[in-house]
């Protein structure tokens, strides 16, 4: 049976050391390149029509702007549109390792949890300085809920500590898991159709079945890679806005 | 499906590392660390100097020009408002001027009329009066011209059957009586 873990292989493809750390380019540093790409060059392919009345191309570039815009816009007014291009360059960096990493054949960046888990400390830490910076130690206020009574409130703001430094591990760890389970999915289901195909007798006859799961999961796992980039950068959304706006 | 197996001859850290579960295998953090750090950095700065400008600066050009549309039709809704308006004052003026030139010419010809009227039964009063007076007369006249016929034929009628004729101071008498 091929061996569903293998698709998560990283490979130097060249040596390289910076300051005494592995810095080799991998697979995965090959696709975070072709990540950036993408994105870039789509973008501007699409949007240098320029035109009034949008071309197909051009509403697809503007539709993912208005849509970032637009969770921005809902989360945190009009004052978060200063993370803009934070969040926008997350949500299209996400989106398209995402997609691009369903393309048969393709590493997967999210699929490594080093790699959502930085992301999810950029947010972290876009948090803690955005929301010193604007609110000074008024930001503690985020612990300190109001209309709380006084002999719970130790308790409540205990909870609400703890509530926050574990954010960044379900925000990290809620896009990893969901690559790393639904690409294993896929190649379990795939490895089964060879099986059958192998094995001997009417076996055989039931390759059909993954097969129909196969196309079902990769359909499924489209939807994945767009929720997971939208959940991410919702979230985000929602953690800035406590930066901002620290007494709920 | 999967990536063509030729790392055996790359991974140097020996046949203990093989067995790890590649999403977590910490030989590789600092390699991704760097390469999402590089890609990152030079997304974030591709996007907000580059790509999003240009795609904000196509929406806000739309927006711009509809909200400058809106504006024109606004402006153009209320100067036709102001011309029916205006046309509505113009109408109900002339409107008022007709009905006072009307009722203005209805009274002057009433006092023509009533004018013409008493003038015309003053005339016709004189006239009436006239020709009383003239009926007047001639009944006096005729009235008189009967007695003075009647003396005569009476005197004849007289002289006829008595063979005399009477005075005239009889006759008179007779025909006073």
């Amino acid at each position: 049976m091929p061996d569903p873990i293998h698709q998560f292989d990283l490979e130097r493809l060249f040596h390289l050391n910076l300051f005494g750390y592995d810095a080799s380019f991998t697979n995965s540093s090959l696709y975070m390149v072709v990540v950036v790409v993408a994105i870039v060059g789509f973008l501007l392919y699409a949007i240098q029509t320029r035109s009034l009345v949008p071309t197909r191309l051009q509403s697809l570039a503007e539709m993912a702007y208005e849509f970032v815009a637009g969770m921005i816009r809902d989360s945190m007014g009009e004052e978060g549109m200063k993370f803009f291009p934070l969040i926008f360059t997350l949500f299209m960096f996400i989106f398209a390792a995402n997609m691009i990493g369903l393309i048969p054949g393709a590493f997967t960046v999210t699929s490594h949890v080093i790699v959502t888990a930085a992301l999810a400390l950029l947010v972290f830490l876009t948090v803690i300085i955005a929301g010193f910076a604007k609110n000074g130690l008024g930001f503690l206020k985020l612990f300190v809920p109001d209309g709380v009574p006084i002999y719970v409130l130790p308790l409540v703001s205990a909870i609400e500590v703890i509530s926050f430094f574990s954010r960044p591990i379900s925000h990290s760890l809620r896009l990893f898991a969901n690559m790393l389970a639904g690409h294993i999915t896929l190649k379990v289901f795939a490895g089964f159709i060879v099986m059958l195909l192998g094995s001997a007798g009417a076996a055989k006859f039931l390759m059909p079945l993954p097969l129909i799961a196969v196309v079902g999961i990769t359909a499924l796992e489209f939807l994945v890679a767009f929720l997971q980039a939208y959940v991410f950068t919702m979230l985000t959304c929602m953690y800035l806005n406590d930066a901002l706006h620290p007494s709920h | 499906m999967a990536q063509k197996v030729n790392a055996g001859t790359e991974v140097p850290q020996g046949a203990g590392h093989k067995k790890v579960f590649p999403p977590l295998d910490q030989q590789f953090y600092a390699s991704q660390l760097i390469w999402l750090a590089m890609t990152f950095v030079a997304l974030y700065m591709l996007l907000s100097r580059l790509v999003l400008p240009r795609i904000s600066e196509v929406i806000d050009e739309r927006g711009a020009r509809i909200r400058r549309d809106l504006d024109e039709a606004e402006r153009l809704k209320s100067e036709t408002e102001k011309a029916l308006k205006s046309y509505e004052r113009a109408l109900a003026d002339a409107r008022a001027q007709a009905g006072a030139t009307v009722k203005e010419t209805r009274a002057q010809l009433a006092a023509e009329n009533e004018r013409a009227k008493s003038s015309a039964e003053a005339q016709l009063a004189a006239k009436v009066a006239e020709a009383e007076a003239r009926i007047a007369a001639t009944k006096s006249k005729a009235m008189a011209n009967v007695t003075g016929i009647a003396a005569e034929t009476a005197s004849a009628v007289v002289q006829k059957l008595l063979g005399t004729m009477p005075s005239v101071d009889e006759v008179k008498k007779a025909l006073a009586s």
